[in-house]
């Protein structure tokens, strides 16, 4: 993999990006493209690239580039556009802190501590995994409870295997893809345990990585108690009932050494906190305008740590639009108000972005709550009219769900919100 | 090898008597079963030091309570751990614990504790805003501090051992028996000799006093979980919050730790296991009911780590130190909270009773009272962190990216000791954040191996059998070939 340390750091940049993943490169290039002239990204590993490093699997870059791609390939290929583009990237850096001033706490290898000053800053920090903690399991605290990704990142970076037989905790897909990736490694993965009634995880890859291996999934059923003293022993599985209380008499023992849990992510917003920018408790990322824009002015964000993102080529969408954004931003063009916010509505979870323009073509992700079939995604006006209606066969909410707002559809719309609902047929058991 | 004083039992308690004896000049040994000191019972301590009214005057936890407390700032300063007199509140909400308080107040009153005063609602409003308006009275006390406990500990093992202590780790002692005016340690490892044994092996006290031939007590291991919240509550209380006392338990508190998060327990439940330290779905419900009476703005929600800790209780609850039938065998059980507050003023008790053995202390010249202290990055102003970074390359890189570790301060770590991937931890904090290690943890082991020049899969969280890494993946054994 290539990557580009400059030699010295500028004291000012028009654009600097904080992290150096599918989404900050993707959002370096937009803003050099748009007019910024030095852009600066900001990496925390030893190479750029991101997760994707990683994710060393196919399934990357059908919507971006048109061909199925592994992560590390779609990696490459950010990377190089970045370089072609002569965007300077810094990695084995950290950024330690951001002023409302823009001013940027830097470390890197070479330099060591510095402010640096930028017009424009553009957040994409990604996210980081749920722990054993955040769902509160209990039991002992032994050795070989790993999250998913950590244990994706020993195999399929270090080269090390994380022990001989695992059960899987959450069905979302580094989990998924991690039962497979042990399976070929030789290990054992006695079971994966999902609390919900429904997979968390790409429906392909219940199938790819789970049916093809006869890996069992079982659904309402959760990990409740950690057994080992050094080193997991084994753990107590308990299906849940409509409440997801578990129901211990029917609660049975898994044997294995090592207990991967994969029950979501969360954006990774350390810097958005200290910055005390508007945040969205749903997404638990910050709330931006349709351009990208955080709650304080000349500070973008996209990917991860707006909101969780399922394909990567999303990302990169949202990543051009906010480097594009931060990019005019810097050359002091003007950005266009919105004039519409967006509210979450019924069985809809979140949206991204939270306001938009009538003027201009958005594309909205969101989120539903439940899994519906025969449904009709609404656009509705404060006094009740619908304003868009669209059908949509079937939603669930490991699936992000995206709309083409087009000004057109919004030709006779006047007020200043709209709410969009998701209504359907449950098809949850 | 032979000694004057063997110490059995590594934990905050062992550690002081260890340094408190390196004044002088004396063959000092400590002897401590796990791998790195501190990682019994004082991992999971509270971490509190106590204002030094709760506990009866009569009692000898009572004296010891008070005497402690008024060590620890030098001991800080000295020793250059995180030490912050922050004061307490202890709050009723009943009615009939309003005599509660007046018996704090009492007992402060007898021990002349400066500062002690009764806050009626107003003020504990306008002081603790986060707290509970049902409060209807509290007791303030401006003596209780916080401290991190395990930094306490590593920091005066380090200094015992800078001024000539034997520091032993891994060494689980088997067998004693006394020859002559000697005791022989039996270890699996080594062989020791020493004329005086102090016991102070906290959850096994009465077995290495059984071992001694001196079964006078009974420890009975009481447990208490821990549950600790996300940074971004930091500052939700100012001080720690404590409800009225019960007989066997200062109750479930709300503690602001040093380190700026919010820890919440602990439970108390006595257990027959001496190793379990598992929490529970129960253990929480309780912490989180009776924190939520205290202030009610605290959520499960915001756990970013849970673990319990056994106390060592002995019966009748006091502390039990002192000489035994056994000439040279001394006990120092029992010691349970305030058992870290107690543990500078236990540690001076031992010299005393040292002394009326007649063991000859003669006071070193050479006696280094301060140990340097290690460096936490975070905690520097950006000045000193850019002359830091020019001036040691180390300290340019990231390892830990929730509590901003560096990895200068995770190698001085591994420098002063750490050997395990919780010794890291708890000397730096790396992987005690919000991320709970899923970043740093492969980044420490990496350290750790080349540090300690160990292959991957002998890094351990704590010692023996709590491996991380098992084996190399085809594609590495492919190209390793």
């Amino acid at each position: 993999m290539i990557t580009s340390n400059p030699r010295h750091l500028r004291g000012s940049y028009d654009v600097i990006v904080v992290g150096g993943g599918p989404a900050g490169l993707e959002a370096a290039v937009a803003a050099q493209e748009a007019g910024a002239d030095h852009v600066l990204v900001v990496d925390r590993e030893p190479e750029a690239g991101g997760i994707l490093l990683q994710c060393i699997h196919c399934g990357f870059g059908l919507h971006r580039f048109g061909e199925e791609l592994t992560g590390p390939e779609y990696a490459q290929r950010v990377v190089k556009q970045a370089l072609a583009h002569r965007i300077d990237i810094v990695t084995d850096a950290f950024v330690l802190d951001i002023d409302l001033q823009r001013r940027v706490k830097l470390m890197t290898r070479e330099e060591g501590v510095s402010l640096v000053e930028a017009r424009a800053v553009v957040l994409a920090m990604g996210a980081r995994e749920r722990t054993r903690a955040a769902a509160r399991i209990p039991g002992a605290r032994p050795a070989g409870v790993f999250t998913a990704g950590m244990a994706q990142r020993l195999v399929n970076l270090y080269g090390w295997l994380p022990g001989r037989r695992a059960a899987i905790l959450g069905s979302g897909d580094i989990g998924l893809i991690m039962a497979r990736r042990l399976t070929l490694e030789g290990v054992e993965v006695a079971g994966v345990f999902e609390l919900m009634p429904h997979p968390n995880g790409l429906n392909r890859n219940i199938v790819q990585c789970l049916h093809d291996f006869d890996i069992p999934l079982h659904l309402s059923t959760t990990v409740v108690e950690i057994h080992g003293h050094n080193r997991v022993e084994k753990v107590t599985v308990a299906p849940v009932d409509g409440d997801l209380r578990p129901q211990m008499e029917r609660a049975w023992e898994v044997e294995c050494d090592t207990l991967l849990v994969s029950i979501g992510l969360i954006p990774e917003n350390e810097l958005s906190e200290q910055l005390r920018l508007r945040m969205d408790p749903v997404t638990r990322g910050p709330v931006v305008t349709s351009a990208m824009e955080c709650s304080l002015n000349g500070v973008f964000a996209c990917g991860n740590v707006v909101h969780i993102h399922d394909l990567v080529d999303f990302v990169s969408a949202e990543a051009m639009l906010a480097g594009r954004s931060a990019g005019l931003f810097a050359i002091g063009a003007p950005l266009r108000p919105d004039n519409v916010r967006l509210l979450p509505g019924e069985n809809v979870a979140y949206c991204v972005p939270h306001t938009i323009s009538t003027e201009r073509e958005h594309t909205v992700y969101m989120r539903t709550r439940r899994i519906l079939e025969g449904c009709r995604l609404r656009l509705v006006a404060p006094d009740g009219r619908i304003v868009y209606e669209k059908r949509l066969r079937y939603v669930f909410p490991a699936e992000m769900v995206n709309l083409k707002l087009k000004p057109a559809i919004l030709q006779h719309f006047h007020d200043d919100a709209l709410r969009i609902d998701i209504v359907g047929r449950s098809a949850e058991r | 090898m032979l000694f004057d004083v063997l110490i059995i039992g590594g934990g905050i308690v062992g550690c002081a008597i260890a340094r408190e004896l390196s004044r002088y000049r004396l063959e000092v040994a400590l002897c401590e079963k796990e791998v790195e000191v501190g990682f019994g019972t004082t991992k999971a301590n509270s971490g509190i030091i106590h204002g030094g009214h709760h506990a009866a005057p009569e009692t000898l936890k009572g004296r010891l309570e008070w005497e402690g407390n008024q060590l620890w700032d030098d001991l800080a300063a000295d020793l250059g751990f995180g030490f912050a007199r922050v004061g307490e509140l202890t709050v009723a909400l009943h009615e009939e614990q309003l005599p509660v308080l007046d018996r704090l107040l009492h007992h402060a009153a007898v021990k002349r504790i400066p500062g002690v005063e009764r806050w009626e609602p107003a003020r504990i409003r306008s002081e603790e805003p986060a707290l509970s308006h049902d409060i209807l009275a509290a007791v303030y006390a401006p003596t209780t501090a916080v401290v991190n406990p395990y930094e306490a500990c590593y920091a005066l093992a380090e200094n015992a051992v800078q001024n000539g202590v034997t520091l032993l780790t891994g060494l689980p002692v088997r067998r004693l028996h006394q020859k002559d005016d000697l005791w022989e340690v039996v270890t699996p490892g080594a062989y020791l000799a020493s004329r005086f044994v102090i016991n102070a092996a906290g959850l096994y006290a009465d077995v290495i006093a059984a071992m001694a031939g001196v079964q006078t007590f009974t420890i009975h291991p009481r447990k208490g979980e821990e549950y600790l919240l996300d940074k971004r509550l930091r500052g939700l209380v100012k001080r720690v919050i404590f409800p009225c006392p019960s007989p066997v338990s200062k109750g479930i508190l709300i503690i602001p730790t040093y380190d700026g998060t919010i820890m919440v327990g602990p439970t108390a439940e006595d257990v027959h296991d001496r190793t379990d330290l598992t929490t529970s779905a129960r253990g929480a419900q309780t912490v989180f009911d009776a924190v939520r009476r205290l202030a009610p703005g605290i959520h499960e929600k915001d756990v970013i780590a849970q673990f319990a800790g056994l106390r060592a209780a002995a019966d009748g609850e006091d502390f039990i130190i002192g000489p035994t039938a056994k000439r040279g065998f001394i006990n120092v059980a029992g010691i349970q909270s305030p058992g870290l507050t107690a543990a500078p003023a236990i540690a001076r008790r031992v010299v005393e009773l040292l002394r009326d053995e007649r063991l000859k202390l003669e006071l070193r010249d050479d006696f280094i009272a301060k140990r340097p202290a290690p460096i936490h990055f975070a905690a520097l102003s950006t000045q000193e962190q850019i002359a830091l970074a020019l001036r040691d390359p180390r300290y340019r890189r990231i390892v830990c990216r929730c509590e901003i570790v560096t990895e200068g301060e995770v190698l001085d770590a591994i420098a002063r000791g750490a050997c395990t991937l919780d010794g890291v931890k708890f000397r730096t904090r790396a992987g005690m954040g919000r991320c709970q290690g899923g970043f740093c943890t492969i980044r420490c082991m990496e350290l750790l191996a080349r540090a300690r020049q160990l292959p991957m899969t002998a890094v351990t969280k704590r010692g023996p059998g709590s491996w991380l890494v098992c084996a190399r993946t085809e594609e590495e054994k492919a190209s390793a070939t």
